[in-house]
């Protein structure tokens, strides 16, 4: 963490200037913030629950890890909103950063598909009053009495939101790598920090799409687990009797600043985003290249990026999503890069408790391990029963205290978007 | 990063639209001066609709098209062509190193169970359990990978081998700003050294006519040069297009003996609230940061207009007050190609590169009389995008010496 001079200058080994973390903000289906989801991660508390926001009759997967606990849903642009301003609140409040409404910094926010949803068809097609069929000629007689729901319906809409609201810089970005969203947000600000573009960013990762059809979506993809009996059971990443993902909620908001900035004002700092990777698969649109290259350089580049050494990494936050497939690809990814040493290098995955947050999850669980790193304890995997094929050390059941300077957490997603950051704790000055 | 910024070329477009696919098509399209669209298809509304395609030109597996919507083939396509026309294609050592941003919004949703579902739905006992049941039963497995907005980047890392990194943006037309935007900051700041930047859009979908008559932005009746709309006759025509840009480092493209199409100077980009005359503040502000860099008589506008009102009246303003009259012509290519939401500003910077390859400008194509005639040689080009909601976004293109 030294430049060539050997002189402290808040620039990495590589001369560019050091990403630290300011502030944290995470809601999940735990809870509001990070006391209370701190403690019930480590805990092992599993935040998924039977559904009662729908009627779930004749669907294969009854279960999720959905935020009740703030009001109704009207739609998953809506709630995505929801989730990433609380989020977002809470990571600003912590950093003290700029005044309020107003933030010295772009924002770059991951969000899930934001579209027109069966409430809204229904009311349209309703409102239209067509007899026997209904086609999308009745719904565009009448669509234009209804002037909030393009404002609603537009993609930027939750960005612009939440840059309205915190008064951050710029044409806010509005960004998806599926399931690697939330990491790819924090990965846009690490490079505009690094280019000296800023001196920070506001980067989210939200998702609220616990609604019908997007359940189905996945269903049909035969990609969820179908445990409804026992819902804090079903998400089991690693375990051998795994069977699917379970579907999620929830946003994590990081303010992250270059190391000058943060230390001239005096801020706090929660730890540092010391390397980025990422790398494309291109062998399939829902399944990784079977030689596990696409997994291995993206873990392989993070830890290139950060100036480390995979022998510097001593916990691994996993996608560890519980689908046969990426658990089994994840193990190939780590067992390679790491070589030997994985026999001993503990990985959790933060799924087990809260399910797969989808967009949000590579926010959420980078705040989770930035907190991991803070408490110096790694939450549990739980609902874990070993699968001989995937040895691994899943921390089982019970949180684990163990000296931790640096972690990686990995993100993969459909389409082959791969990404994996690489955190660790305040460089000494 | 201390060094100073590097230079990046443009080095590939493609691009595919109702004037046909390719630059010459384009090209001659808006020489001529007579833009057409359809407005019986989904009347009362207009669309500018794609000729057909023969996609196996550029994405040779029947098996990948049929895991693709249209939206999805017009953009794989689109960066094939791109590809081809920066002379990488299907040479992994490039691609794989190649970092990709795609803007995009979602894709098409199956009207016939949208249908099926609204019709069945007075007469269910159990409106929820019936939706359900219909969404089991008719929606296709598959459908769902051809509507995440991510998985035109996907399948263009499947079909072409774009492995260095896959990023997609969304966000209307802001999103097509900043994809080009970052893809030329990352490698001015050396970040990146080559990058696949563009998108693609079905305007031919009545679910978007949906979304934008929900605003009253969708254009009716009859076609009219943008500049021209106003009044009860506002809005744009949904366009079907694609265009994808081949941006690369300077060095990176002499090392491997590639020609210029043209310099990628600048971009930038913000929102401003759409509260009264802040879109054009906005616009002026960025276009303070490019004015002293154009050279009077050489330098023109393609304007990213959509006929959505008021941000198009918005940027009339603007282009009254800081360029025409300083003796910029501008034109709007919105006019003959519709409008296309996220892909609108990769492919009007495409255009410019077609305009400084032509070294002279389209004819007007405007009553008003905003669009006047220019004779001399074009050397810059500044490109506009006022979202027809959100965003503003300037580009300089410039011919390389």
């Amino acid at each position: 963490m030294t430049s060539g001079t050997g002189s402290f200058d808040g620039k990495d080994k590589f001369g560019r200037p050091i990403v630290v973390v300011t502030g944290l903000g995470v809601v999940t289906s735990l809870g509001a913030g990070k006391i209370d989801n701190w403690a019930k991660l480590s805990a092992g508390n599993s935040g998924i629950r039977s559904i009662t926001r729908f009627a779930t009759d004749g669907l294969r997967t009854r279960i999720a890890g959905t935020i009740d606990f703030l009001g109704p849903a009207t739609s998953t642009a809506a709630l995505a909103e929801t989730f990433a301003d609380l989020a977002a609140k809470e990571a600003i409040e912590e950093s003290g950063l700029g005044t309020p409404g107003h933030f010295p910094g772009p924002l770059f926010v991951a969000v899930p598909p934001i579209e027109v949803e069966w409430s809204q068809r229904i009311e349209v097609s309703n409102h239209a009053g067509a007899n026997d069929q209904v086609t999308y000629a009745d719904l565009l007689r009448v669509s234009g009495q209804f002037p909030a729901y393009h404002d609603r319906f537009m993609f930027g809409s939750v960005a612009d939101h939440i840059a309205d609201r915190f008064g951050t810089q710029g044409s806010p970005i509005s960004l998806s790598t599926a399931c690697a969203s939330g990491a790819s947000a924090i990965q846009l600000g690490v490079e505009a920090i690094r280019r000296g573009d800023t001196d920070a960013a506001l980067c989210i990762g939200t998702d609220g799409s616990i609604n019908p059809e997007a359940m189905i979506r996945f269903s049909l993809l035969s990609a969820l687990s179908t445990s409804n009996d026992d819902p804090q059971a079903a998400s089991k990443p690693f375990a051998k009797n795994r069977d699917g993902f379970v579907m999620a909620e929830g946003a994590g908001a990081l303010v992250l600043e270059s190391y000058t900035s943060a230390k001239a004002r005096g801020a706090k700092i929660l730890g540092v985003l010391e390397g980025c990777g990422e790398m494309a698969d291109s062998f399939h649109r829902t399944r990784s290249s079977p030689d596990g290259k696409p997994i291995i350089g993206c873990i392989a580049s993070g830890i290139k990026d950060a100036g480390l050494s995979p022998d510097d990494i001593d916990y691994v936050n996993a996608h560890g999503t519980g689908t046969p497939e990426n658990d089994k690809m994840e193990y190939l990814g780590v067992s390679t890069v790491f070589g030997e040493r994985m026999k001993t290098v503990p990985i959790s995955s933060n799924k087990s408790m809260i399910g797969h947050t989808l967009s949000a999850a590579g926010a959420i669980e980078a705040v989770f391990s930035l907190l991991t790193l803070q408490h110096q304890r790694i939450p549990p995997t739980i609902n874990y029963l070993e699968d001989p094929l995937i040895p691994l050390d899943v921390v089982p059941g019970v949180a684990r205290d163990v000296r931790m300077r640096h972690a990686i957490s990995n993100s993969f997603g459909f389409g082959g978007q791969n990404v994996s950051l690489v955190l660790g704790l305040e460089p000494a000055a | 990063m201390s060094d100073a910024p590097r230079e990046a070329w443009i080095t590939g477009i493609g691009i595919v639209s109702c004037l046909g696919e390719g630059t010459d098509a384009h090209w001659q399209k808006l020489m001529a001066a007579e833009p057409a669209a359809d407005s019986t298809t989904f009347a009362p509304f207009v669309v500018h609709p794609l000729p057909p395609i023969n996609f196996d030109a550029q994405i040779a597996k029947k098996g990948d098209q049929r895991q693709m919507e249209n939206w999805q083939r017009i953009g794989t396509y689109a960066a094939g062509l791109a590809l081809d026309s920066a002379g990488v294609k299907g040479k992994p050592e490039i691609l794989s190193h190649m970092d990709m941003i795609v803007a995009a919004g979602g894709g098409e949703r199956d009207l016939k169970v949208d249908s099926a579902v609204l019709s069945g739905m007075p007469g269910a006992a159990n409106p929820a359990a019936f939706l359900n049941e219909r969404l089991m039963g008719d929606l296709r497995p598959t459908l769902f990978l051809a509507q995440l907005s991510n998985l035109l980047a996907g399948n263009i890392s499947i079909v072409h081998g774009v492995t260095g990194s896959s990023r997609t943006f969304m966000g209307e037309e802001a999103a097509g700003v900043d994809a080009v935007r970052i893809a030329l900051s990352r490698i001015a700041a050396g970040q990146s050294d080559i990058a696949l930047v563009g998108g693609a859009h079905n305007g031919e979908r009545a679910d978007l006519l949906m979304l934008y008559e929900f605003g009253h932005y969708a254009l009716k009746d009859k076609l009219t040069p943008v500049w021209q709309r106003d009044g009860d006759h506002a809005g744009f025509a949904l366009g079907s297009l694609g265009a994808f840009l081949v941006i690369e480092a300077r060095e990176h493209a002499e090392a491997r003996g590639a020609k210029p199409l043209a310099r990628l100077t600048t971009v930038l980009s913000d929102r401003s609230n759409r509260q009264p005359g802040t879109a054009v503040q906005s616009l002026t502000r960025l276009w303070d940061k490019i004015k002293t860099r154009l050279k009077a008589g050489h330098a023109a506008v393609l304007s990213g207009a959509t006929g959505a009102l008021p941000a198009t009246s918005d940027e009339r303003t603007f282009l009254q007050s800081q360029v025409t009259k300083d003796g910029l012509a501008v034109r709007a290519t919105g006019t003959y190609l519709g409008h296309g939401l996220e892909p609108q500003f990769p492919m009007n910077v495409a255009l410019a590169v077609v305009v400084l390859n032509h070294g002279s400008l389209f004819p007007p194509c405007d009553a008003t009389g905003l669009e006047q005639p220019m004779t001399g040689a074009v050397d810059q080009v500044v490109v506009t995008s006022v979202g027809h909601w959100r965003g503003e976004g300037l580009a300089l293109v410039e011919r390389v010496s």
